[in-house]
């Protein structure tokens, strides 16, 4: 066989990117968790990270892009970016709300006062369960997420 | 997602199966405090088949944790995960709640 000058197949390298759209309703996050769960579990990303991290902090961020950022908007739409390598994950959620000051809705509901409080816990879990969370405009109100490969 | 109900003894015990979300918070609240309002003040939620909880989730169990002590009584939990214990000890509502390991365990001691 002759000698090949294409580069040596590397298995481990492969990018994935996605993107969903669903109508703003609570009841297609399970759905879209699954999908993006699913595509992390094949990368072979951890079971930690397919069952706790991505399934919680994307729930967080579809369900405040749903009820706050879409609020009462008829027909509105939620979009979902992903974009997985071996080395690390990043999840976009895009709403047609107004955006939000992050720093400005971080609590610590970890704090005395507000452990018996039934909300303030969404932001709070994806700052911990991502590495970084960001919020910007683009079109529309987005949220990034980024979560580094660790193991 | 569902919530299977049942008593045993003076207890009743709520199985999770599937996840604990925004989605379905309401149905699993209302169907605890039908069994408050018909009497009962012992609560056991048992999460052995529960894959996540999302923050309306926890926040649901807050909310009729305190319900039901303001009636006298107690929500108990058990059979959580690792990942599930991860997320109750983050939140620090590890710290509120009696968690067992096993339902069992959670039921003689009750």
């Amino acid at each position: 066989m002759a000698a090949s000058d294409s580069p040596p197949f590397t298995p481990d390298r492969v990018h994935v990117a996605l993107e969903l759209e669903i109508p703003s309703d609570v009841r297609y996050i399970e759905r879209v968790v699954e999908i993006v769960a699913s595509h992390c579990a094949q990368l072979s990303y951890s079971a930690r990270v397919c069952c706790l991290n991505i399934p919680v902090a994307l729930s967080e961020a579809l369900s405040n892009a749903i009820l706050r950022g879409n609020g009462e908007r008829t027909g509105a739409h939620v979009q979902v970016k992903v974009d997985v390598t071996e080395e690390r994950l990043i999840l976009e959620v895009l709403d047609e709300g107004l955006g939000f000051n992050i720093e400005d809705c971080l609590t610590d509901p970890t704090q005395p006062d507000n452990l018996e409080r039934e909300d303030g816990r969404g932001l709070f879990l994806m700052s911990r369960l991502m590495d970084r969370i960001e919020r910007f405009s683009n079109q529309g109100n987005v949220v990034r997420m980024t979560l580094e490969r660790h193991d | 997602m569902s919530f299977a109900i049942k008593k045993q003894g003076d207890i009743v015990v709520v199985d999770v199966e599937g996840q604990l979300i925004v989605g379905n918070r309401q149905e699993l609240k209302q169907r605890v405090l039908d069994e408050l309002e018909k009497g009962e003040r012992k609560f056991l939620i048992d999460f052995s088949q529960t894959g996540y909880i999302d923050s309306s989730g926890l926040g649901v169990l807050v909310s009729l944790s305190k319900k039901i002590r303001e009636q006298g009584g107690e929500l108990r939990l058990a059979n959580l995960n690792d990942d599930l214990k991860t997320l109750f000890e983050l939140t620090k509502l590890d710290t509120l709640f009696q968690i067992s390991d096993t339902r069992e365990r959670a039921l003689e001691t009750f």
